[in-house]
């Protein structure tokens, strides 16, 4: 018993509807965390996971109020504790390591007087020893030049650097339990796999316990001994890590580890339907049961209990587990996408260069755009009718600039854009005609702001359908019914609200208002970035239908190279804004044979203990792109020298298709890789 | 606030939501108490001319400054008016001066604010720098200017009053346009090819006019306070119509003696802005937004 | 941020410059000039004649302009019609007893301001809140004009404490005033604190609700040090330029105040010089006026500038 550091039991947290009804937000949660353990608590938005890490340390945010339950802590209820005896336990015993640290830092005080604050709260340093302290800290969450950095403000540190200073405070108080809420979400993958292996690191170097809630079930498979699954408020199911990911004996969690795009698996996943309901909404029942597979009458009318199996040492809510006991491993039944590409080119960049950099007075008059280093240089990409073609890169690297160039939105410095081998798309909106601007549509990534909040179903989607079409009255309607149906929404949609819809629907409406236009070319930006995990796998499934249905072009941009493994025929990786490899994708995810490539792939994280991420360079972070030279060879582990840094390289190709572009020749590349 | 989403809604009607909002804002005291002091004053600015007892500019000498009697409810003035009956008047003219003015105010500064929202660069630059200058010079100076060269007739005080009130608005205005057209629905419509007067009107208005209006709102409140201002140095309503800045002007000389005169329409005008105060904050809260952070320009 | 700072002065200047010509524009298109409007009509040719040569108003428009402007840059604005002397004689110690009165409002105004706003705002919704906010709401949003009104009947006519009217010539000694600006500053003051204290009720909330503060809370740091330390400086940050506006705003009502206290300040003169028609006058305070209102706006946008830490950077990194 002694090793149990926080037992939970059964806590329920909720808040009073406007109408004065109790809704559930937490419904009756029991668990235990014991010492030295690493927890991973794993939910999609809105189950109720940040609520119980905050719980966890006797905090309940505004508006919401203990229904019931405890949480204790060294056998006293931190819920009912006074707040001075809170403080002396906050951050001393229990310490948070917040999701955006960017944030949670405050913005008037510097680094080291943060960290300074925590260690006076909970150390007997004196000041002296605090100094060192704090550059010890800051060493050991390995950020450089300690000193230099603990005079900074928060807003001076990139993303990666704010979440280790955040890490750094939390280790002040060498806290026996360290909470952390999503604290790599938001982060590049390269420097989400580094702050992940810091804190495995710092797991084992200091026997710390540590309760780690995420959505992202790749990042929980890294570090957790056990996992907890949670749904709409309940826990769904809680064991060992690895029998978890490898036998998942719960039908969400079953469907979710199917439903997720893998590295080594090309095609789509299994897609579950439905999304996780609203609290409140559940009046009985699984609050599984519209979208399980393995659901029956019983399911509807009663509500399992978490049920312990002792010879799995595992807990599971649900009647029908057994069902699920014998199926080894999710198996895996991708359906392979076909590519459906034509010969026939449909859009090519040639050389083309986009400058976000303010003009001066005379450029403005000559309307030139003068910049020797532009933000996106010299792109070259023929892109077939029918493919679907990936841009894929850390943030900044240019992704998004380009598609906005190919929409029109963004002038382009030189080169040119053709659609169709002869329409010259080197425009801005302007003097594209409106043809040229029904040709392609965007689909954004965050559905919130790209539907009009003001707007209901019906008229986003009436949008396109009357400017280009002219449609109006009974064919109008009619057809925004077709579309509707095309992405699986019900005619009951048209009189809704964005803001009565889930994130999948609100997608949904966005592919249907792209559609609508009846586009050559789609420009998807980053479209299941903002979706829950279960809901991803519907979206990619739903774009890769219409695709075939209507013989689109995809332009596909995502940091998530899973997800871009799952859909693409082709992709081109971008380095700040250069091109560094484009290929087939089987080729590129077989053979990474860039050095960059061979990063983003080394730090992407699966949901499986088995696979660990490879880090390969260092997670900088770069403003501008090199004067000359490689765009790499800030990072590159494998820079051949001068070369490197006077010289652009050379475009190599390989014998499958796949254009590379690095000093190194192509032969040692691939050589070094096994 | 993503909870409230379970209770589905259907697309109302105009009026639908108009009496929604108004019944949320009569679900706080204190917006019920401003509603209600709102609509008084409103019916009474309609019925007051019927239902005065006595002429409001009958002078009687005979009858100067007399103390609150069953025949004179508030006493009378220094001209033997009955008090009582110039107060119920007073309200009258201040509030339409002030409601028209308002929605002038509304209308320029609403939509000169989201054309340089939307446009921006050197036109924005420079219709900024004007409106700068022109709330750097003191309200009261200039309307005390134009009314006393051109005089205080209404067709003088409501374009002038809307013109000056205005000037705030078109910063709130431009303010809103900005937040919403860095949101992608509008990047949407652009690359669409819509026109600019579709996407002004399609997609900037909806979303900007809650915040509009309630400057709008707010705007009145000041407005009749600015108006009153006026009227008590002399500068607005003319005698002998009566009016409540005028008529406090009038009988502060005499209140050692008379308070009664002066206390009737210090009453009427204040519970007239308390009323349109708290109903500019209730209507700001029933639409979600926070007015207290602004400046009163 | 030197760059900055002297260029936040040049767009004051600029908007100076763009006052003085509204000014002399507005003046200029309105029906009457300086002369027929001060002599109401009454001049025949000689008088009238000898009013324009004296004003110099036989020369085209812009010519005026430009000796006006330049002029009154080095602090001469000419001669005032109804006192027949310079104005900058008249101003200087109307500009006095004006400063006197707001400067006297705004330093009461402010430390009440701050600690009311940050009462409300820390007891959110119970009993200190809503009371406080209630008598805020009302002080808002009464006219100056009626506070004093009734201030002067409570305070000066029924307790008889104060004087109620300043009877004072324009220049007298600060001690000699004291009493007679009591109830002019506090009818000043009411109406300001009351829309600082709120401007900084819902600043401080809104930082309260911020996950830096949450995480201050989280990190154990007791409740008054993270008030101090980590809320107020940045709440109060952002309410500076607020305030300013505020104070900038309430110049109108410092008119108001005065012509109801009779107090010989920059206000009466308003009035005054407009009820006498004497435009030169009114052009003159137009600019001044407007050039404290530029200045408060500066001063609060250079403190905001030096206070922020992200600001500050910003403009290094440039
Ligand atoms: N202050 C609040 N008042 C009312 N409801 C709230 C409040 N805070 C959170 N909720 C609701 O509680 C539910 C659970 O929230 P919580 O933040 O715990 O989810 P989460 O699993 O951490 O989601 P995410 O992945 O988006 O962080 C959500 O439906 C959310 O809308
Ligand atoms: S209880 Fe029934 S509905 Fe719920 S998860 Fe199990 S099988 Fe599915
Ligand atoms: S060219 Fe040089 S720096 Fe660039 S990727 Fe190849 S080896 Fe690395
Ligand atoms: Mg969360």
């Amino acid at each position: 018993m002694t090793d149990i550091i926080q037992k939970v039991k059964n806590l329920s947290i909720g808040f009073r509807s406007k109408k004065g009804e109790e809704i559930l937000i937490l419904k009756n949660i029991s668990t235990n965390i014991k010492k030295g353990e690493t927890v991973g608590i794993v939910g999609e938005s809105g189950s109720g996971k940040s609520t119980l890490a905050l719980a966890m340390m006797g905090y309940v945010k505004h508006g919401l109020y203990t229904i019931g339950g405890e949480c204790q802590f060294n056998s006293s209820n931190l819920l009912r504790m006074k707040s001075k005896d809170l403080e002396k336990i906050r951050g001393r015993k229990i310490a948070m390591i917040p999701q955006n640290a960017g944030q949670a830092l405050t913005p008037n005080l510097k680094i080291g007087y943060q960290i300074d604050e925590a260690l006076q709260l909970h150390s007997d340093l004196d000041e002296k020893e605090r100094e060192k302290k704090i550059s010890e800290l800051l060493n050991k969450v390995r950020l450089p030049s300690p000193e230099t950095i603990a005079l900074r403000y928060p807003h001076e540190l990139s993303g990666g650097q704010q979440q280790r200073v955040a890490v750094a405070m939390a280790l002040a108080g060498t806290p026996d339990l360290l909470l952390l809420d999503e604290p790599t979400t938001g982060l590049d993958v390269t420097t989400q796999a580094h702050v992940l292996e810091l804190l495995n690191f710092i797991a084992k170097d200091t026997g710390t316990s540590m309760v780690y809630v995420s959505h992202d079930l790749g990042a929980i498979a890294q570090v957790s001994d056990r996992i907890i699954v949670m749904y709409s408020g309940e826990i769904v199911l809680e064991g060992p890590s690895r029998d978890i990911l490898k036998r998942p004996i719960h039908p969400y969690t079953h469907g979710l580890l199917k439903s997720i795009p893998k590295l080594s698996l090309a095609g789509l996943p299994e897609s579950m339907p439905g999304s996780q309901p609203q609290p409140g909404t559940i009046q009985s029942g699984c609050s599984f049961f519209d979208r399980c597979n393995f659901s029956d009458e019983n399911c509807k009318n009663n509500s399992p209990k978490l049920e312990f199996l002792k010879n799995l040492n595992t807990s599971v809510r649900c009647f029908n587990y057994e069902k699920l006991v014998n199926e080894s491993q999710a198996s895996q039944t991708f359906n392979k996408i076909k590519n459906k590409s034509q010969d026939k080119e449909i859009l090519n960049l040639s050389e083309v260069s986009i400058s976000y950099a303010k003009q001066k007075l005379l450029d403005q008059i000559f309307n030139r755009i003068s910049d020797d280093n532009p933000t996106v240089k010299d792109i070259n990409i023929n892109i077939k009718k029918g493919e679907t073609i990936a841009l894929v890169g850390e943030s900044g690297s240019g992704k998004s600039t380009i598609l906005k160039s190919i929409a029109g939105l963004l002038r382009t410095k030189d080169g040119l854009i053709r659609f169709d081998e002869n329409r010259n798309l080197s425009s801005d909106l302007k003097e594209r005609d409106p043809n040229d601007l029904r040709i392609i549509q965007l689909i954004f990534q965050n559905p919130d702001e790209s539907l009009n909040p003001n707007h209901t179903v019906e008229e986003i989607i009436a949008q396109p359908l009357k400017l280009y079409f002219g449609l109006k009255g009974e064919e109008l309607k009619k057809n925004i019914i077709d579309l509707l149906q095309k992405v699986r929404l019900g005619e009951f949609y048209t009189s809704r609200y964005p803001r009565q819809l889930s994130g999948g629907e609100k997608q949904r409406v966005a592919v249907a208002r792209a559609f609508a236009a009846k586009p050559d070319i789609i420009l998807c930006d980053e479209v299941t970035s903002a979706l829950d995990v279960s809901v991803q796998a519907a979206v990619l499934n739903l774009l890769q239908q219409l695709k075939e249905d209507f013989g689109t072009t995809y332009i596909f941009v995502s940091h998530d190279l899973a997800v871009v493994r799952a859909i693409s025929d082709r992709v081109a990786v971008l380095y700040q804004g250069r091109l560094c490899e484009v290929g087939p994708s089987n080729d590129v995810y077989k053979f990474p044979s860039h050095p960059y490539t061979e990063v983003l792939l080394g730090a992407v994280l699966e949901p499986d203990p088995d696979i660990k991420p490879k880090l390969v360079a260092e997670d900088i972070v770069e403003e501008r792109p090199p004067e000359k030279g490689c765009s790499f060879q800030g990072r590159c582990s494998r820079i051949v020298g001068d070369i490197c840094k006077k010289e652009i390289p050379p475009w190599q190709l390989t014998d499958s298709g796949n254009a590379i572009r690095c000093h190194i020749p192509i032969k040692e590349l691939q050589k070094e890789q096994f | 606030m993503k909870l409230d989403n379970i209770y589905k809604e259907e697309k109302k009607s105009a009026f639908a939501k108009l009496s929604e909002i108004i019944i949320t804002m009569a679900s706080r005291p204190s917006g019920l108490i401003g509603l209600s002091i709102l609509v008084f004053h409103i019916i009474l600015a309609f019925i007051s001319p019927y239902i005065a007892p006595h002429d409001f500019k009958a002078i009687d000498p005979t009858l100067m400054l007399q103390a609150p009697s069953a025949e004179y409810w508030f006493g009378t003035d220094d001209l033997g008016r009955d008090v009582f009956t110039r107060t119920i008047l007073g309200g009258r003219t201040a509030l339409t001066i002030t409601f028209f003015g308002s929605l002038i105010a509304l209308l320029w500064g609403g939509l000169l604010g989201i054309f340089c929202g939307l446009v921006g660069g050197k036109i924005d630059d420079v219709v900024m720098r004007i409106v700068d200058a022109f709330l750097s010079i003191p309200w009261i100076l200039a309307m005390l200017l134009i009314v006393s060269l051109l005089g205080t007739s209404t067709e003088v005080l409501i374009p002038a009053l809307g013109f000056f009130y205005g000037k705030g608005i078109v910063r709130v205005a431009r303010a809103a346009t900005h937040d919403v057209i860095a949101k992608d629905f509008i990047v949407s419509a652009r690359a669409r090819g819509h026109s600019n007067f579709s996407i002004i009107w399609n997609e900037i208005i909806p979303n900007v006019r809650d915040a509009i209006l309630v400057e709008g709102a707010m705007r009145w409140s000041w407005m009749l306070l600015g108006f009153s201002s006026l009227s008590f140095l002399g500068f607005g309503v003319s005698p002998p119509t009566p009016d409540w800045g005028l008529m406090i002007s009038n009988a502060r000389g005499l209140m050692s003696f008379a308070y009664w005169a002066v206390i009737a329409p210090i009453v009427g005008l204040s519970s007239l802005i308390i009323g349109i105060n708290l109903t500019a904050d209730a209507f700001a809260k029933a639409l979600g937004i926070d007015r207290s952070t602004k400046a009163p320009v | 941020m030197i760059f900055l700072i002297i260029k936040r002065i040049l767009l004051g200047f600029i908007t100076l410059f763009i006052v003085s010509i509204i000014t002399f524009v507005g003046t200029e298109v309105l029906p009457g000039d300086a002369c027929t409007t001060y002599l109401e009509r009454q001049a025949f040719g000689e008088q009238l004649e000898a009013c324009y040569r004296r004003l110099g108003l036989n020369v085209p428009a812009y010519e005026r302009y430009v000796s006006w402007a330049l002029n009154a840059i080095q602090g001469d604005f000419g001669y005032s019609l109804s006192g027949e002397m310079p104005i900058k004689d008249v101003l200087g110690p109307r500009i006095k007893n004006s400063l006197v009165l707001a400067s006297a409002a705004i330093f009461i105004g402010i430390p009440i301001a701050l600690i009311l706003g940050i009462i409300t705002a820390l007891w959110r919704d119970k009993l200190p809140d809503v009371a406080i906010s209630t008598v805020t709401i009302f002080a808002m949003t009464i006219p100056e004009f009626i506070s004093a009104t009734l201030l002067i009947l409570i305070i000066a006519i029924w307790l008889e404490w104060l004087p109620g009217i300043v009877i004072v010539p324009t220049d007298v000694s600060f001690l000699e005033l004291l009493p007679n600006i009591i109830l002019p500053v506090v009818a000043i003051a009411m109406i300001m604190t009351a829309h600082m204290a709120r401007m900084v009720r819902s600043s401080v909330i809104q930082v309260m609700a911020s996950e830096y503060v949450q995480m201050a809370i989280l990190k154990g740091v007791p409740y008054w040090k993270m008030v101090f330390k980590h809320v107020l400086p940045n709440a109060l940050l952002p309410a500076i330029n607020v305030v300013a506006l505020t104070i900038a705003w309430l110049l109108g009502g410092v008119v108001v105040t005065e012509v109801v206290f009779n107090y010989p300040g920059l206000g009466r003169l308003v009035i005054e010089s407009i009820s006498n028609r004497d435009l030169p006058t009114v052009q003159a305070l137009a600019i001044i006026l407007a050039s404290i209102y530029v200045s408060i706006n500066l001063l609060a946008d250079l403190l905001t500038l030096m206070l922020n830490p992200r600001l500050k950077t910003l403009q290094i990194r440039k």
